[in-house]
């Protein structure tokens, strides 16, 4: 019969009240659990997707938007570029590499991006299996797209129009799968990667050759979607951008810009979620105390008896502060398997698999919060604790 | 053995009490008698050491128990003195056999399941070791706070108005289980009352004078 069951009985015998705390506590600490998943993960999404970009070429239109689509693959493009004017952006001499991405296409969710060998340089892609693309409709899969599909070298699948759903399969061409990639940790993993032509059979632009140069280049008829682009020099960030957008018929957007401002838009509702959440441990630690002051007053004789028995002012103190911690450790144990378990279920009935987040990869910080939670456990049960160890005894059996 | 030597104790300037000389040989039974106010509760506190006192010393088996540290004083108390008192008051959240086991707990000994179970027993109420005291009535709450009180073998056993609530037939089945266990365990029995069933039972008195 140690202090520990001796404190564990006492709160099971309040067996409401004692809910009612860990409820407050696991909630607060549940809101708080999830804003740390997800603010770290898209950060590293941000982060990790866009490092070596240093601007994205597209149709005007919300930067923001050229940005989601073309980086982090969860928002439908702007529209499209010819290729005619994005070739002659990529001979630029203010531009080291620019790799053309052409998007309309996905396969089971998975979006399917025509491009060219320079993007497997931008991404330093390695293969787990196979080869990398080179003839129409063969393509190369992220790790997560082979998985979740079954997809093995030399399988053959249909492509679906837009960006997410299987309703417009594009039955007349099947891509090969003639590579897989291995687990890159960005968006990559999550993507169908093939040549920028076949995107254009599948979709059945014509090509029509007039010596050399496709009449259908020269009429700015072949479009991409965009250009992800890499600056020769520091003097290229002051310079291109302005000259993009100022004069041609396409805009630049900048993704660590567009990034930052992204999440500092979603910044303002986390600091109000993480507000709420403040506030509701807060009001926990509040009833915890109001609780473990009331159970004192109920039973300051149960104490003054234990006392006889044996127990001493500081053991008294000790049971106390454990029925705090107790409560406390629950509640914080059982809000961070809530914001888990949550954003695991949040991430179930999400479409875009580029967005996903997931409930299974645990932070650092989380300790912070465990330790938060023995911090407002100490707090909370220290001046019922000051008063079990102050009551006086003799006074107590007196008057009972 | 017990000895109370110039003991005094001040609750305020006003009211101080002084407390005659005393020797109790080890296993001897006593009455602590004396009018409301005369300082029977007093001088049972003083003896736990739950109180200390203004002057003087009290000796229980050679300890100079005024002496010892507050935590020493627990520990002794814990070991050595079994108390009851006029209303059996178990932990509420407690089976009967764990408020026994807590006992053998707080006092710093090791948890002595056979000894818990033979009390028990001699109590006649080791059917009721897994119920919670809201389950059990006056007379088996009393017969586990006094199971509570022996199971650590004390050598002194005090009661402190034991039998003032109950009926003739319960006070004199309580007051023959308080004789039984002292003799059973050879401990010193002193019960503070006032209870004329008792004062026939028990020869030895300490009266204290208002």
């Amino acid at each position: 019969m140690n202090m520990l069951k001796i404190s564990f009985k006492s709160i099971a015998a309040n067996k409401l009240t004692a809910a009612l705390n860990i409820m407050l506590i696991a909630f607060g600490t549940g809101i708080i659990t999830l804003l740390m998943l997800a603010s770290d993960q898209i950060g590293k999404k941000l982060e990790n997707n866009a490092k070596d970009i240093d601007l994205v070429v597209g149709a005007k239109g919300s930067p923001l938007q050229l940005i989601l689509s073309s980086i982090f693959y969860i928002d439908f493009p702007t529209g499209n570029i010819p290729l005619k004017e994005a070739d002659a952006l990529a001979h630029n001499p203010l531009v080291k590499t620019a790799v053309p991405l052409a998007l309309g296409d996905n396969y089971n969710g998975f979006r399917i991006a025509g491009t060219d060998k320079g993007f497997i340089r931008l991404y330093d892609l390695q293969l787990a299996q196979g080869r990398f693309w080179k003839n129409d409709f063969e393509v190369t899969l992220g790790s997560i797209v082979a998985q979740s599909g079954h997809l093995n070298i030399g399988d053959h699948f249909f492509g679906a129009h837009g960006l997410t759903g299987n309703t417009d399969v594009h039955k007349n061409h099947a891509y090969l799968v003639t590579g897989i990639l291995k687990p890159q940790g960005n968006v990559t993993d999550n993507l169908v990667l093939t040549n920028v032509a076949s995107v254009w059979k599948m979709h059945e632009t014509k090509e029509k050759n007039t010596g050399g140069k496709t009449e259908a280049y020269e009429n700015g008829e072949l479009e991409i979607t965009s250009l992800l682009i890499q600056y020769r020099s520091p003097m290229s960030v002051i310079l291109f951008p302005r000259m993009v957008n100022q004069s041609t018929s396409m805009q630049a957007a900048s993704p660590a810009l567009e990034s930052a401002r992204l999440f500092s838009l979603i910044g303002i509702g986390v600091d109000t979620l993480q507000w709420f959440a403040v506030l509701i441990m807060f009001i926990s630690a509040i009833s915890v105390f109001i609780s473990l002051y009331n159970s004192l007053k109920e039973r300051e004789y149960d104490l003054a008896i234990m006392r006889v028995m044996g127990a001493s002012k500081f053991k008294l103190f000790l049971v106390i502060i454990t029925e705090g911690l107790i409560l406390t450790t629950i509640g914080t144990i059982a809000g961070l398997l809530m914001g888990h378990i949550t954003l695991q279920l949040i991430s179930n009935y999400q479409d875009s698999t580029q967005a996903k987040l997931w409930g299974n990869i645990f932070l650092l910080q989380e300790g912070y919060l465990i330790v938060v939670g023995f911090g407002i456990g100490i707090i909370a049960s220290l001046l019922p604790a000051i008063q079990a160890y102050r009551s006086n005894i003799s006074n107590l059996l007196a008057q009972h | 053995m017990i000895k109370i030597q110039s003991l005094q104790y001040s609750y305020n300037k006003e009211l101080n009490l002084s407390f005659r000389d005393w020797t109790v040989t080890q296993g001897e039974q006593w009455l602590m008698l004396g009018e409301s106010g005369s300082g029977k509760t007093t001088l049972l506190h003083l003896l736990t050491g739950l109180l200390k006192p203004s002057h003087g010393e009290v000796y229980i088996n050679q300890t100079a128990i005024c002496q010892l540290s507050n935590t020493k004083m627990d520990h002794f108390r814990g070991a050595h003195i079994g108390l009851i008192f006029q209303r059996a008051h178990l932990i509420k959240s407690l089976t009967v056999l764990q408020n026994l086991l807590l006992a053998q707990s707080l006092a710093g000994l090791p948890v002595n399941n056979k000894r818990v179970e033979d009390v028990l027993n001699s109590l006649n109420i080791a059917d009721k070791k897994a119920n919670y005291p809201s389950q059990l009535s006056q007379g088996q709450l009393q017969r586990v706070s006094i199971a509570r009180a022996v199971v650590n073998k004390p050598s002194l056993l005090i009661a402190d108005e034991p039998t003032s609530s109950l009926d003739d037939r319960n006070a004199r089945a309580v007051l023959d289980l308080l004789i039984t266990q002292a003799e059973q365990n050879n401990a010193t029995l002193l019960i503070a009352t006032h209870d004329k069933r008792v004062q026939e039972r028990i020869e030895r008195a300490y009266i204290l004078q208002s």
